[in-house]
């Protein structure tokens, strides 16, 4: 239960300004509620949620509004009480800035709960199953970042031994404070929520790592840790090097062993978890509280008065500015996350969803011109993943995508210390990021082929068949008929009256060709004349025939 | 391509940055050449470095290429810079545009310029006149401290030029300590004969020692600037004293010191400048090492064995063209591919 200072290190890193004074200067403060909630239908990694509930329906905070039947999914909730106006495309943080399936959510103010059966949650004398299904049904979801289904994660790693549960309080992206203060003010709740997961996992020892640029988060957990007295617990101060907070990174930092690249954590015995991700399963299971709300960091150049704000998903971003006291820059720039690995945002109409740490807001986001790599090798000194990103961008930007494959493209983890070092200043991450795409889609439409010219080849194959079994089937109706022919003229041939029988045929046969040979003679129609015909007939020849001799 | 995504944090390096460090490191080392061999050195650089941004803004406009970020980056000067180091003092202006000339077009830019060539261009350029000229690249003065006289600023001038022939000079040159080392070996003399002439200071040759000094100092600057690593200088010195070393200890009598090999020609701006050019040297920690050992034991060999007096240039070329087997080869291990037994 002590700041254990033995740590193992990780390659490279970078040691970035932190910037993380400017929002820590404010208490926590709760965020008033906005006109209008914007809350995305689905807002985790996985399957998508289907809508619950409909336009029109009046709903309570709490109560349930979109969920999949998927194992990988995680339900969404009324962040407040109100009515559902719309469900609706509306923009949504993403890469491509492109929209998503949101319900449009006008609060009526009063912010009622919506009373769960008794049983939802229970405070005492929970199984694991049941804490299971409890973390499930409140729509908890990794809130490092990650936004993968909690419930999954925990279901997945349940079935293999985990020595280790690595509690995520690294927090090392510049600006962000978010987790910092949660665990300053919510300690004990954080602390809960890791005794629910030693619960459910039963771990052998529990890491808690928090760099040590937060000594007063350090305290207030280690004072908490102390309360509680978890056995075979301990927090672990780790050096303030970005990006300590990758999973990967911290569990190496923690324990000294290497994820392998092709595995999860929990394959090694090693199960990571976010500090918001146990508030939020404290909530759940003690409160009776399905994740609604989140504590976002509002900082940057570019606001007034930054700070922390626990925050109604569904918030929209500029709410949460005018909370921090507006724009202090003509031209904002707004990043969801923080400035190594944030999305950038198109507008602050951009709602608050499960993922979002960090509203940064910058007063410049250009790039300066890239200039032609000069191998200086900076990149690969400080990436973490050990990689040659020299190299991994030259094979990118050539499109020679095999070779970028070789040279472990799938371990870059986009952390951005690369491109942050380059004296070319080359955006190296999306040319990654471009690579990657473009190696995904050559694998799903060389799947999509494969797919395609096995079902052609299936299809070719049971018309095959189909037509040999026809064959089969008419060679035996063949042979049945024959056979019973011959059996029936075996019997006729026994029985001396078939003879006449034979006969008759003989006749009818005849009779028919007869009529046959009749019809190719084809009728003139000089046949069949009356006597007066024909002597008309007669008196024009004989006539005919004067006139010819006539002439000659 | 063009939107923008994350890391918004601007790197504060810049290849920029790095040019005019490299140039800055060269300051010292060049004020010494100066005081030891006179104003023949300005006369190179001037010509040298003017004659380069002339064929770096010729053929940008020729691959139609902006000016300005292109010339702003500064490796023109640092090409032409290091160039005119290489070369002897008073240097017909013919020859030190035909070097340039070929490093700038040959060795840069018709492998598509700065980043894309795969050979040091200055060495490029200086290899060719050392090959094409063999006399006029010999010709070399003697440091003004030991010399009869000097050539005033003018007169320098107009030796460039071509203004003044150059046999009127014939008592001011000599051959550098390298090359008296090579002719007396040649002639079964024992290095402690050698060391008889006068061009020889107290463990190098006169001037040439305290230049090399001055290189050694302009390299602390970029390893403290972080414009360059250790490894690769560490290596070259190290490599090369490693081969003269067991050459020296096995036959004393024959044999230079590493020490004088050390300080000698261009053993030390090559180790810190030349070397450590990151275009064409090796990119991974292992790659550095093997590479710079190489050019180091090269060098020595060139020495020991080759044509010319001294086998910086041939060195580093020849370790140029290894440079992608060795990175190849020398891959790190990729975090989580392949880890190490657990603990």
């Amino acid at each position: 239960m002590s700041t254990n200072p033995s740590v193992f290190r990780f390659h490279g890193g970078l040691h970035l300004d932190g910037r993380k004074t400017e929002s820590l200067t404010r208490p926590l403060q709760h965020a008033s509620l906005p006109s209008e909630l914007i809350i995305r239908v689905s807002q985790h990694i996985g399957e998508p949620n289907i809508a619950a509930v409909k336009v029109g329906d009046y709903v309570s905070r709490g109560q349930l509004l979109a969920e999949s039947s998927e194992l990988v999914s995680a339900p969404v909730h009324a962040p407040t009480s109100g009515t559902i106006s719309a469900i609706e495309e509306r923009p949504v943080a993403h890469p491509s800035g492109k929209s998503a399936l949101c319900f449009i959510l006008i609060p009526d103010g009063k912010d009622t709960r919506y009373e769960y059966d008794q049983g939802w949650c229970n405070t005492h004398d929970l199984q694991p199953s049941d804490l299971l299904r409890l973390i499930r049904a409140a729509g908890i979801v990794g809130l490092g970042g990650a936004t993968f289904p909690t419930e999954a994660k925990l279901t997945r790693a349940n079935q293999q031994k985990i020595n280790t549960l690595i509690i995520n309080g690294a927090e090392c992206e510049p600006y962000i404070t978010c987790d910092d203060i949660l665990m300053q003010t919510h300690a004990a709740e954080v602390i809960r929520g890791v005794q629910l997961l030693q619960t459910i996992l039963q771990p052998q020892q529990t890491l808690i790592g928090i760099e040590d640029n937060k000594p007063l988060a350090i305290k207030a957990m280690q004072q908490a840790l102390q309360q509680s007295a978890l056995p075979h617990t301990s927090i672990k101060s780790i050096p303030t090097l970005y990006p300590s907070g990758g999973e990967k990174q911290l569990i190496k930092l923690l324990t000294g062993h290497e994820v392998h690249s092709t595995q999860l954590s929990f394959e090694i015995g090693v199960f990571c978890q976010n500090v918001g991700t146990c508030f939020a399963i404290t909530e759940a299971v003690d409160h009776c509280q399905p994740l609604t709300s989140r504590i976002v960091t509002v900082t940057g150049p570019g606001v007034k008065n930054p700070g922390n704000w626990v925050t109604r998903l569904g918030t929209p971003v500029s709410h949460l500015i005018e909370l921090a006291g507006g724009y202090s820059v003509q031209q904002p720039k707004l990043v969801m996350g923080g400035p190594m690995m944030g999305l950038n945002l198109s507008s602050d109409q951009i709602p608050v969803v499960k993922a979002t740490n960090t509203i940064l807001v910058l007063d410049h986001l250009d790039q300066p011109t890239a200039q032609e790599c000069v191998r200086c090798g900076q990149c690969a000194e400080v990436c973490p993943a050990q990689l040659l990103p020299q190299q991994l961008y030259w094979y990118s930007k050539t499109r020679q995508f095999e070779l970028a494959e070789q040279y472990h493209l799938f371990d870059c983890i986009e952390c951005g210390c690369c491109a942050a070092v380059c004296p070319s200043h080359i955006p190296l991450v999306q040319h990654y990021r471009f690579a990657k795409s473009e190696i995904w889609e050559q694998r799903r439409k060389t799947y999509n082929a494969d797919r395609s010219r096995k079902r052609h080849e299936f299809r070719e194959a049971r018309l095959l068949k189909q037509k040999q079994q026809d064959e089969e089937k008419r060679r035996l109706k063949r042979e049945a008929l024959a056979a019973k022919a011959a059996e029936q003229q075996k019997a006729q041939a026994a029985d001396s009256s078939a003879t006449p029988t034979i006969d008759a045929v003989q006749a009818a046969l005849d009779r028919v060709k007869a009529r046959k040979k009749a019809q190719l003679v084809e009728p003139k129609n000089t046949s069949n004349l009356t006597p007066d015909q024909q002597r008309q007939i007669d008196e024009a020849n004989s006539r005919r025939k004067n006139i010819n001799q006539d002439k000659s | 391509m063009s939107s923008v995504s994350s890391p918004y944090i601007s790197p504060s390096a810049s290849v920029n940055r790095m040019m005019l460090n490299v140039i800055m490191a060269l300051v010292p080392g060049t004020l010494a050449y100066i005081w030891y061999f006179g104003y023949g050195l300005i006369i190179n650089l001037i010509v040298a470095i003017s004659c380069a941004l002339l064929f770096e803004t010729s053929i940008l406009l020729l691959r139609k290429r902006p000016l300005k970020p292109y010339l702003s980056d500064y490796s023109a000067i640092v090409t032409a810079w290091l160039f005119a180091l290489c070369i002897p003092m008073h240097s017909p202006w013919w020859l030190i545009v035909t070097g340039i000339g070929f490093a700038m077009i040959a060795g840069k830019h018709l492998y598509g310029g700065l980043g894309f060539n795969p050979f040091n261009p200055a060495m490029v350029g200086y290899v060719v006149i050392l090959i094409s000229f063999p006399k006029d690249m010999t010709t070399w003065f003697l440091p003004m401290q030991v010399s009869s006289g000097s050539l005033s600023f003018i007169d320098s001038l107009y030796f460039t030029l071509g203004l003044l022939e150059p046999q009127q000079w014939d008592a001011l040159t000599s051959a550098t300590p390298l090359d008296q080392y090579k002719t007396g070996l040649g002639m079964n003399l024992m290095i402690s004969e050698i060391r008889q002439s006068p061009v020889f200071g107290d463990f190098a040759g006169v001037g040439w020692e305290w230049i090399a000094n001055w290189w050694f100092l302009g390299g602390v600057f970029l390893l403290y600037s972080k414009t360059i690593r250790w490894h690769i200088p560490f290596a070259v010195i190290s490599g090369m004293l490693l081969i003269s070393l067991i050459f020296y200890v096995v036959d004393p009598d024959s044999v230079a010191s590493p020490g004088f090999h050390l300080f000698s020609g261009g053993m030390m701006l090559g180790a810190f400048f030349i070397a450590t050019d990151p275009v064409t040297a090796a990119t991974t920690t292992r790659g550095r090492l093997l590479y710079g050992f190489m050019i180091g034991a090269l060098v020595i060999i060139i020495r020991r064995w080759g044509g010319y007096p001294d086998g910086v240039a041939f060195a580093v070329l020849l370790a140029n063209m290894a440079v992608p087997l060795i990175d190849y080869y020398t891959q790190p291990r990729v975090f989580g591919v392949n880890p190490p037994e657990d603990h």
